[in-house]
């Protein structure tokens, strides 16, 4: 099963963070710019590290952002989010965060197939690596192997 | 042999977890069924389980059981899970 979409507007290259909350809230700005989600998806993502801590961090350096599936997708995406300052997270062993995936689908049984899509693409050590240091959507799209398909945003939302 | 692979908000990261430990399963030639569950539904998809894997973050939450509990570290280390699938079922 293919991996959610990857528009040009979800990708976020080298930008500023504070703390975890705020590298969440622009992965989430990502994924609501390019049509996917509305901003409570991005609010959702943030409690459940406040309920189950950090294992959303499940590779050295990288944190997959998400939610359940929810009203507020309005259809599946994926954002790159890459910081110019690695984040703490409060992971014991795959802090500091560099790179930023957020994720939301709409329905379970998607979710499970495109997280799974995304263990082949980070399988391989250099991924993480590559994507914290992509320059442009161009290099990101490399790593991801995914394209940018548009999404119409004229389509009145559900 | 039934093996069940947590997270915390249902069906996300324990799918990651789920397709890398069934490749660490075939590479040590172990055949077995693994699930991927939310720390809610262990209560029902647990019982029955011989290993549970999960995050070092959710380790407190996973109720009491005579399952191994591995704790993994990167999800994404066919390797790290191979060698802890190993140590629990070798």
């Amino acid at each position: 099963m293919p991996l959610p979409p990857l528009p040009d507007s979800a990708i976020d290259l080298g930008v500023h963070a504070a703390d975890w909350r705020t590298a969440v809230r622009l992965a989430g700005n990502a994924l609501r710019r390019s049509g996917a989600t509305r901003d409570s998806y991005t609010e959702r993502m943030i409690q459940v590290i406040d309920e189950f801590g950090a294992y959303i961090v499940i590779g050295p350096g990288l944190a997959l952002a998400h939610a359940r599936p929810g009203p507020d997708v309005l259809a599946d995406g994926l954002s790159v989010v890459t910081l110019a300052t690695p984040v703490v997270f409060g992971h014991p062993h795959n802090d500091p965060v560099r790179v930023v995936i957020g994720l939301a689908v709409e329905t379970a049984d998607a979710h499970v197939h495109s997280v799974a899509e995304l263990a082949n693409i980070f399988n391989d050590p250099e991924a993480i690596p590559a994507l914290a240091n992509a320059a442009t959507a161009e290099d990101v799209w490399r790593v991801i192997g995914a394209t940018d398909v548009p999404r119409d945003v004229s389509a009145p939302a559900r | 042999m039934k093996i069940v692979a947590i997270c915390g908000a249902g069906v996300g990261t324990s799918a990651i977890l789920k397709v890398n430990a069934e490749r660490a399963l075939g590479r040590l030639g172990i055949s077995a069924d693994v699930v991927a569950s939310d720390v809610a539904g262990l209560a029902t998809t647990g019982t029955d389980a011989q290993v549970i894997l999960t995050s070092p973050e959710l380790v407190e939450r996973i109720p009491r059981t005579n399952a191994d509990v591995i704790v993994v570290d990167n999800y994404f280390d066919v390797s790290e899970l191979e060698r802890k699938l190993d140590q629990a079922l070798g």
